[in-house]
């Protein structure tokens, strides 16, 4: 992939260290497989309120090990469908990241922008770059760049559609 | 320089000579195991568009986390499922009241061999690396490529060494041992990493109590964590599969492989039993330390600790006690074998005289979602993997996690306690 993706949206929340997947999408939800429909209850049990203020695109900001817990795939598409256009973390737990490259949700390593950002900074992110830029101050950071393999997958839109074209009929 | 045990699978599986850390590789996948969310698998499977899924043979599906069906939801996936591996000739399908939990199933029915490349649709697949097998969790969607394809792209890890020597002391095992490491290394210490446990203590170390530490090293971020391949673990494979497996260099670390990092532990350092205290796993205190703290719910089961030596310790503590009145006991054997075993060896009969109730194999109320929801304002003690917040219930209820004998200790006294304690009672 060569072109540059860029993405704009505002801050919706900032969050801590280690939001686990029970906290991102319980457990008792686990039994919905229509991924639209996990968007609703997203941060459900802890801090529902976040639901409301996403507009579609905004993004998400965290700490380190965000999504760390279960593999449940769930967690990752709730935060999608709720809107959230990428996930901004210092860091991410391992399966929540592959799931989010596999379902087209951008998530963006920069421990400097988690420290940084607030909520309510308006951004532009470069994706494949790996720069965020607040737009208010034209301050950048610098993200973690997407390895190769990742971004073809975002690019393709996840690995449904990536795989439906090499292999669908 | 040679290759740990992850790099040396990872090798074989892609066809390489050798990998290091951080290198990308393509590797052939020798088992793809899933539970409930095969449903999930099922549905991005289907919009991928493939007919046939790359191999029946190498698909594992054990129906776990809400065993028998609790919700006409419910019946409706296990339904879905079933039809489903009926069409794809998958053969490998435990359904309810042929298996229990997940991870337990595919290590009793010896499915998984040294060296192989395993994926699970759940994130303590890592319990595997008990058989010295690279096994790690992924999600649906990835799962759906897995069937589509038969090969994943996994970035090589870099490999934590952790060496444990010294002996056990009374009423610390394999679950004190592991909440202690994480509560040093911390819930993201081994995020990325493989880990390989070696020493004599672990050596010493039975297959079951091995699986612990394979299976909670997710709780610290592993992607895979191995114990060692050795004498002990053939013998347990050897009576499962029917067939010797011989040692090979392929099933260990070479001698100059590169570490990122090497702790050693004495186990003098994990001189009682440990707690992770909400609502995290790494929020480890000894028990000690929270010792009198009053609990409504105690559970005995697991992927983590619900095997027979589990259910053992717990009867052999409750051998003759009763239940504190406060507090509810819910034991909840890993299989259908087990639960076989422990009421052949008179362990069901005793938890049940000290007023226990017996839950059937499966998940239980580990996940949250039947079998012993918590309240608003109540503790429960868990042998269990997970004390998030909501994890087994109300938002506003505390999970403490440890072994199965303070589990035990703690349903006997009404309080947390040190197993020490009760048995200071006179038996009534």
């Amino acid at each position: 992939m060569s072109a540059e993706v860029k993405l704009r949206g505002r801050v919706a929340a900032k969050l801590g260290d280690n939001i686990d997947t029970d906290l991102i999408y319980p457990g008792r939800f686990l039994n919905i497989t229509d991924r639209e429909k996990t968007g609703e209850h997203l941060f459900e049990l802890a801090f529902p309120e976040i639901r409301s203020r996403i507009r579609p695109g905004d993004f998400l900001v965290a700490g380190k090990n965000f999504g760390c817990g279960s593999s449940r795939e769930q967690a990752t598409a709730a935060v999608k469908y709720a809107g959230v256009g990428a996930v901004i973390a210092a860091g991410f737990a391992r399966i929540f990241f592959r799931n989010s490259i596999n379902l087209g949700l951008p998530a963006v390593v920069s421990p400097d922008a988690a420290a940084h950002l607030e909520e309510g900074d308006e951004l532009e992110l470069e994706l494949v770059g790996g720069v965020i830029t607040r737009v208010a101050t034209g301050e950048t950071f610098r993200a973690a760049p997407l390895d190769p393999r990742a971004a073809e997958l975002l690019t393709a839109g996840g690995l449904i559609p990536y795989l439906k074209k090499k292999y669908g009929s | 320089m040679g290759m740990t045990l992850a790099e040396k699978i990872l090798a074989r599986a892609s066809g390489r000579e050798k990998v290091g850390p951080d290198e990308i590789v393509v590797a052939a996948i020798d088992l793809a195991m899933s539970h409930e969310n095969a449903d999930l698998v099922r549905k991005s499977f289907l919009e991928i568009g493939v007919a046939r899924v790359w191999d029946p043979e190498r698909i594992v599906i054990i129906l776990d986390h809400r065993v028998p069906a609790e919700s006409e939801r419910t019946a409706a996936t296990h339904k879905a499922i079933r039809e489903f591996v009926h069409a794809q000739g998958i053969r490998h399908f435990y359904d309810v009241g042929r298996g229990g939990i997940c991870h337990q199933v595919l290590a009793e029915n010896g499915h998984v061999l040294p060296g192989m490349v395993v994926v699970g649709t759940d994130s303590h697949t890592t319990t595997h690396g008990a058989f010295g097998a690279f096994a790690t969790g992924i999600g649906a969607t990835e799962m759906a490529g897995v069937w589509t394809e038969g090969r994943l792209w996994f970035k090589t890890p870099f490999t934590l060494r952790i060496l444990v020597s010294g002996r056990f002391a009374p009423w610390v095992s394999a679950k004190d041992l592991i909440l202690y490491i994480i509560g040093r290394l911390g819930a993201d210490g081994a995020d990325y990493r493989a880990v390989e446990f070696e020493g004599p203590a672990i050596r010493a170390m039975t297959v079951a109590s091995r699986m612990v530490l394979a299976n909670l090293s997710m709780e610290m971020g592993a992607k895979v964590a191995f114990t060692p391949v050795d004498e002990t673990l053939l013998e347990y494979l050897a009576a499962r599969t029917g067939r010797t497996i011989p040692e090979s260099p392929d099933f260990a670390p070479d001698p100059d492989a590169q570490y990122e990092r090497v702790i050693e532990i004495d186990l003098r350092e994990v001189s009682e039993p440990q707690v992770a205290c909400p609502h995290a796993v790494d929020n480890v205190r000894p028990v000690s330390a929270v010792r009198g703290t009053p609990v409504y719910q105690a559970v005995v089961g697991s992927c983590t600790n619900g095997r027979l030596e589990d259910l053992a310790v717990a009867a052999e503590i409750l051998r003759g006690r009763r239940v504190h009145p406060r507090t509810r006991l819910l034991v909840i054997p890993a299989s259908q074998q087990i639960l076989l075993e422990a009421i052949r060896l008179g362990y069901i009969q005793n938890l049940i005289e000290a007023g226990a109730m017996i839950n059937p194999p499966g998940c239980g109320p580990c996940v949250g979602v039947h079998q012993g929801i918590l309240a608003a304002g109540e503790t429960c003690i868990s042998s269990t993997n997970r004390n998030f917040i909501g994890r087994m219930g109300s938002k506003d209820s505390l999970v403490y996690l440890a072994s199965p004998a303070v589990v035990a200790a703690s349903a006997a006294a009404g309080e947390i306690a040190h197993p020490e304690d009760i048995l200071e009672e006179e038996v009534a």
